[in-house]
């Protein structure tokens, strides 16, 4: 079973570096999908830019995101911003029924095309899942674990950087991992507010009706979101395992 | 002496300042600072060029703007001060009313007699009191801890409040509604299609998802494989997956004349309905197993002793008991669905998101709106009833 997962990511892994590094490889298969002679291979930039730009896109929205939220979650928790953790937690409950495409389209008025309304709206939707996972695992840390390390003569910052946040860091990065497959896939759909990303090459595939494209970015995404899911999780893991030892 | 005196004021002083309340300073502060810089709508010459704000006092005739004025204040000052969450419940109501209100009156005192290019649409500032106002109004409500069917009746009255609202024709002159005229057939149709893929696609993941859920809750192996799999088709972004359906349906329909006589082709409804159907398995699926896995194991003994088969077991204790994880699960699909369904607009599905992509195209903000509004309205809508649903099984198990 472990084998055969092995197995598995080996190839998505292979399969995606192809995809970006040697498309040609995939010709024959591309080719009898288009019609009229259209190019059965990506032809309107580099696969691999377009992946690096939609990466960046990510990697830099879920870094605001996330240190927003992280912020956010802390402040909530604390004694000074209690007030603020049942309007917080709704705030939350509510903003993650917005859908992610429509909060992209109502960036787009607001501060026109390009990557500037693609990042608002990844930053936005992504920090609900981390802002909400932050505030569950601060909130699950014992408050005997707290007590225990007050009497140590930790003071409130000592306390949460290497006590609670240590603690609540497996949860907070399932929240992380959320927001980036949610972020992944809105990214895609920025293309089609003029943001450079992978989701270009299956808007140029529909477009034009050549299926060659769709299914080549439609494939390039996909194992992209999978790989990263994949990898985020056994980070978790680890920091799982961490806590674990330090909390016991 | 002196000493003493300050000491006492300053302990006078302390209850005072626990009478305010530090979210509704928060919200004050928003509505001053929404009141002092923000425009309030925005006058465009026509649809597409961009607009210029007009601040309330612009927009409005001096009696409605300080009508306006004074009752935003108002609800300032209330959130301000520790009152009960019914008034402040009741505060953020009227604000929600009065806003839309005055923002339906911007049109006639702004565009002159005559001029029917030119586009009001409300701006930065009606939103922001909008958000204001509903956080004011999220707040008192999760403060009065309402139950479920409380919480339905306001979703109702506020349903209702919207749709006397546009039936009246008060907003006739906003652009949004321009465009909802411009667009009315097609509106309806659309939102019809919206509705039927996300509720189609969420019945075909039930019928699919509950038996699957119950055989995988009794048999490890295929649980091992089914729900990391349906793990790895959540990950995949929604453009990818309604492209990658296209593919082999396009196939499909071309060879097989059966399969595009009865309407399945590569664009279209089907592809939709199928990455749909997908996309809501797993959140069925996996509730289903965490529901039947938490059902106390003495109550299934219990229910083997009255001398139940295995078949009315399943069905009179263990799915009842299950029942508000598994209605967990279809309220995330039905939220999620609300909002992929705009994305199948891409590959000719239809939906709401037909007018958001179109006025993506045409740089058109009204159109956008038109498109983007009612699909967060209705996924919104189907969060609060389902949870009040969840709400209520969990009161009354069995």
């Amino acid at each position: 079973m472990r084998q055969a997962a092995l197995i598995a990511r080996l190839a998505a892994l292979t399969t995606l570096l192809a995809l970006l590094f040697v498309p040609e490889l995939f010709r024959g298969i591309l080719e009898p999908l288009t019609e009229n002679g259209a190019p059965a291979i990506y032809n309107q930039g580099s696969l691999l830019q377009l992946t690096l730009a939609h990466l960046a896109l990510v990697a830099a929205a879920t870094a605001i995101g996330g240190l927003a939220a992280l912020a956010m979650g802390i402040f909530v928790t604390r004694p000074a911003g209690a007030e603020f953790l049942p309007l917080s937690r709704s705030i939350v409950n509510i903003g993650q029924t917005f859908p992610p495409v429509a909060v992209l389209a109502l960036a787009v008025p607001a501060v026109g095309f390009g990557v500037t309304p693609t990042l608002i709206a990844l930053v936005l939707y992504g920090l609900l899942p981390i802002f909400e996972n932050t505030i569950t695992g601060l909130r699950e840390v014992p408050e005997t674990t707290i007590e225990a390390a007050r009497g140590m003569g930790m003071g409130g910052w000592r306390r949460l950087a290497l006590v609670e946040l240590p603690l609540a860091l497996p949860v907070i990065l399932a929240g992380l991992r959320l927001s980036v497959v949610v972020n992944l896939g809105t990214a895609t759909i920025g293309s089609t507010v003029a943001a450079k990303g992978l989701g270009e090459v299956i808007i140029a595939g529909l477009q034009t009706s050549n299926t060659a494209f769709i299914l080549q970015g439609g494939v390039i995404v996909a194992l992209l979101a999978v790989l990263i899911y994949d990898g985020l999780g056994a980070i978790e893991r680890i920091a799982a395992r961490r806590a674990g030892r330090s909390a016991g | 002496m002196t000493e003493r005196a300050g000491a006492a004021r300053g302990l006078a002083a302390l209850p005072a300042a626990r009478r305010l309340d530090k979210l509704g300073i928060a919200i004050a502060g928003l509505i001053a600072v929404t009141l002092w810089l923000l425009p309030f709508a925005t006058f465009k010459a026509n649809r597409i060029v961009s607009g210029k704000g007009l601040g309330l006092a612009q927009a409005l005739e001096p009696a409605a703007a300080a009508a306006g004025l004074a009752v935003f204040t108002g609800i300032a000052l209330l959130a301000v001060l520790r009152t009960a969450p019914a008034w402040r419940l009741a505060a953020a109501a009227i604000g929600l009313a009065v806003l839309c209100f005055l923002v339906g009156l911007v049109p006639a005192h702004v565009v002159p007699a005559g001029n029917t290019l030119a586009r009001i649409a409300p701006a930065a500032g009606f939103w922001t009191l909008f958000f204001a106002f509903a956080i004011l109004m999220a707040d008192s409500i999760a403060r009065l801890a309402l139950g479920p069917v409380a919480r339905v009746a306001i979703l109702g009255l506020g349903a209702a409040a919207a749709l006397a609202l546009l039936a009246s024709g008060a907003w006739g002159g906003l652009s949004i509604m321009r465009e909802f005229a411009n667009n009315a057939d097609g509106f309806w149709r659309e939102a019809g299609r919206h509705v039927a893929l996300a509720l189609g696609s969420l019945a075909g993941a039930v019928a699919v998802g509950l038996p699957l859920g119950i055989l995988c809750h009794r048999s490890a192996a295929l649980r091992q494989i089914t729900l990391p799999v349906l793990n790895i088709v959540q990950t995949i972004p929604s453009i990818a997956m309604y492209g990658l359906m296209m593919v082999p349906l396009g196939l499909l329909a071309a060879k097989v004349p059966l399969a595009a006589s009865l309407g399945i082709r590569g664009i279209g409804a089907a592809p939709a309905l199928i990455a749909l159907f997908l996309y809501s398995l797993l959140p069925v699926v996996a509730n289903v197993v965490v529901g039947l896995a938490q059902v106390p194991a003495t109550v299934i003994e219990a229910a083997r002793g009255m001398g139940m088969t295995a078949r009315q077991r399943l069905f009179l204790a263990e799915l009842p008991l299950a029942l508000p994880l598994i209605l967990t699960g279809i309220r995330i699909v039905l939220v999620q669905n609300m909002g992929l369904v705009t994305i199948a607009a891409l590959i000719g599905g239809g939906g709401f998101g037909t007018f958001v992509f179109q006025g993506l195209g045409q740089s058109a903000t009204d159109l956008v709106l038109l498109g983007a509004v009612p699909t967060i309205a209705l996924a919104f809508a189907a969060a609060i009833l389902l949870d009040a649903a969840i709400d209520l099984t969990r009161g009354c198990p069995a």
